[in-house]
């Protein structure tokens, strides 16, 4: 039973969003809204799974003494600040997010600069990775070192001037080289996935049952 | 001597990556602080996208989808804002909807900021939907009906109640959607909403994803395309408003010269200390 009903609502499920593609008409078009609204509300439902388990981890660390421990102490700074801040201003305003609540002063003064320093590391990783890798050890790396050289001068302002066929140069390869590449690397997960698809669908694959 | 010359080339060969932060930090910071702008050549892609804009008429409705959060706002804030300008000063309405709820206060505070430069008003000229959870689902169903998954906006007030939402009920009444992505939300768009309803898309995503984006342009399943601070950059210059996508845009070209440089310099002391 436990096995049975999840694999007879995946099947139910899959079957209406298939059929309703083709057939938009009744039942099959109303049906499917029914299941999309069903699948929207469930993923609401699934964020608090998510902080459910990130407090429990949190929690479980802190009693353990585990290394890093006091990391968990700014998670719940951060988590109580949210939820404390975020309640008052719901309170207020439909719209907590808005410019000028008490959550919109947090969320701009903390959180923006966190997330957006934490991208910026990537800047300093990313030069500093691009020094040790691309080095011309073999015939690949080489063209790998050219390409890259090629794409990164040629797609700033500082190409154009240093030559002016340099961004030309450098779409080309954007456009054919690593298109193709890429181009069959989605075909490929493309056609997995619709595999996939199936699998659960039809029942074959059931690992997430487990 | 030769011992000298040998530390030389092993010090150029790995060089402390302290040095490599300092100077990219450096070579980032300084143009910002300067406000250095670059001139920008317009891309195919960039044009594409500014000429399906400059194509609708007063008075019809785009969607922008916000599916971004702080951490890739340096990209695509400077092109929401640069579309909204566009849009409003062609006054075509706009409807504001977000799939990553952090999102939501970065894109209502880009919508509020150009729409009052602008003199909208909210309700006739542009209405924020908000956040909803669901992505595909929602997306597939606005199709049929945009008050199925948003009865109400951002503030709590019925759709029906905002003068522009009273003949938009799905993507029919849709001129264009513009996706602002940072994840793979952009690809749902065009595989949901691009394919089952045919409905005009232009996609502005981060650099590092425009690669895998330019296929859809390719095909001919989005209409245009801004890839990154340079898209932004570009179609700040294209509509003749510069921003922070042009000051940006400074900094990231001295960026990628000083990491071309430490290539280079890379490659010399490798092949030097090889030699020996």
């Amino acid at each position: 039973m436990k096995k049975r009903v999840p694999l007879v609502i995946t099947f139910v499920t899959g079957f209406i969003v298939i059929i309703s593609f083709f057939i938009p008409h009744r039942p099959f078009g109303p049906l499917e809204t029914d299941t999309l609204i069903w699948y929207s509300i469930i993923l609401g439902f699934t964020l608090l799974i998510g902080v459910d388990s990130l407090v429990r981890l949190h929690v479980r660390q802190m009693r353990r003494r585990k290394e890093g421990w006091w990391y968990s102490i700014v998670f719940f700074t951060g988590f109580f600040y949210c939820l404390v801040i975020g309640i008052i201003s719901i309170m207020r305003t439909p719209n907590p997010f808005q410019p000028g609540t008490i959550f919109f002063y947090g969320y701009k003064t903390i959180l923006i600069p966190l997330q957006s320093t934490m991208f910026a590391l990537l800047a300093f990783f990313v030069a500093s990775a691009s020094y040790r890798a691309f080095r011309a050890r073999t015939l690949e790396a080489t063209l790998l070192l050219i390409a890259a050289v090629i794409v990164m001068i040629g797609r700033v302002p500082a190409g154009y001037k240093l030559w002016t066929r340099l961004p030309g140069i450098a779409n080309w390869v954007f456009n054919v080289l690593q298109m193709g590449a890429m181009r069959g690397i989605m075909i490929g997960v493309a056609l997995g996935a619709v595999a996939m698809s199936l699998r659960l669908i039809l029942g074959i694959e059931r690992t997430y049952l487990s | 001597m030769i011992e000298e010359k040998r530390n030389f080339w092993d010090w150029i060969n790995s060089i402390d990556r302290g040095i490599i932060y300092l100077i990219i930090g450096i070579v980032i910071i300084l143009p910002i602080l300067l406000g250095l702008k670059e001139e920008v050549q317009i891309s195919p892609s960039v044009r594409s996208a500014y000429e399906m804009i400059e194509s609708l008429d007063s008075n019809d409705v785009i969607i922008i989808s916000i599916d971004y959060d702080p951490a890739s706002m340096p990209e695509l804030q400077p092109m929401l804002k640069a579309i909204l300008r566009h849009a409003f000063e062609k006054d075509v309405k706009v409807i504001m909807m977000v799939f990553w709820p952090l999102g939501l206060p970065i894109g209502t505070e880009g919508l509020e900021e150009v729409a009052k430069e602008y003199g909208k008003v909210y309700g006739e000229d542009y209405v924020n939907l908000g956040y909803r959870p669901g992505d595909r689902a929602v997306m597939i169903d606005m199709g049929k009906e945009i008050r199925n998954f948003f009865r109400t906006d951002v503030n709590d007030i019925l759709l029906d109640s905002h003068t522009m939402m009273r003949n938009v009920h799905n993507y029919n009444d849709i001129a264009l959607i513009v996706g602002l992505e940072a994840g793979r939300f952009g690809e749902f768009w065009v595989q949901y909403v691009g394919s089952r309803y045919n409905q005009r898309i232009v996609l502005g995503v981060t650099g590092v994803m425009a690669a895998e984006t330019y296929p859809y342009l390719q095909s001919g399943q989005i209409e245009g395309l801004i890839g990154g601070l340079k898209g932004a950059a570009e179609y700040e210059t294209l509509i003749e408003k510069p921003g922070f996508g042009l000051t940006g845009m400074a900094a990231q070209s001295w960026a990628h010269i000083a990491i071309v440089m430490f290539i280079i310099i890379g490659n010399i002391g490798y092949f030097m200390t090889r030699r020996k």
